[in-house]
């Protein structure tokens, strides 16, 4: 039961990704590109941490928490960069 | 049915309502007509939309409380920094409002800014040719 739930919610997350991966392609400035990735990178987060409920296993949170950091990390540096240049 | 159980579908359930807030944060992303309305939409739901799933994972694996916590902690404090950077890009590099925008307060303080530093250079010029 609860693996039918979860899969329902892994469904609905990946079109959620495919509707800002739009945003993503579209976006008319660098600006839009990066929100876009903002958000799909948190969104994928929550389904990492779907995957590791459906396979039962522990570990593959820690692999959420390291692509939080990398995708933050990512945002930040692009950001400076539209900003002031490197 | 054990209470084990009935935890397990009241966990799903919570984590489906967060990804209806993650689909929903994108679909604002899509439709909202401005860069700094995307930045409103996307980012306000896409944290509880995560924060919400990570929430109905510990009703279901009430062990991984630890870890599910430090993760809910990482959104909730890097999400607003990243969402406030990247307002901040999108400014200063004159990302176009939309048309029906009415208030820009953040004009008003850097005219204000202007001003007083063109001011102030002015009276340093003329101290030094005194």
């Amino acid at each position: 039961m609860a693996n039918t739930l979860i899969f329902i919610a892994i469904s609905i997350t990946l079109l959620s990704l495919l509707i800002s991966l739009y945003r993503f392609i579209a976006g008319p400035e660098k600006a839009n590109r990066i929100i876009a990735f903002d958000v799909m990178s948190v969104s994928t987060i929550a389904l990492i941490a779907f995957i590791s409920v459906l396979n039962k296993r522990i570990i593959y949170l820690d692999v959420a928490l390291i692509y939080g950091i990398l995708g933050f990390i990512g945002v930040l540096i692009i950001a400076r960069y539209i900003e002031k240049g490197l | 049915m054990s209470e084990n159980n009935w935890n397990e579908i009241i966990g799903g359930f919570i984590a489906i309502g967060g990804s209806l807030f993650l689909l929903l944060g994108s679909i604002g992303l899509v439709r909202m007509p401005d860069a700094y309305n995307r930045i409103q939409a996307g980012t306000k739901a896409s944290t509880l939309g995560t924060i919400l799933s990570l929430t109905g994972i510990i009703f279901i694996f009430p062990d991984w409380f630890g870890k599910l916590l430090l993760l809910i902690l990482f959104v909730l404090i890097t999400n607003p920094v990243s969402s406030h950077v990247l307002a901040r890009a999108a400014y200063y590099t004159k990302v176009p409002l939309t048309g029906i925008t009415k208030v820009d307060k953040l004009k008003e303080t850097l005219e204000v800014e202007e001003s007083r530093k063109a001011h102030l250079k002015k009276v340093r010029i003329q101290k030094e040719e005194e």
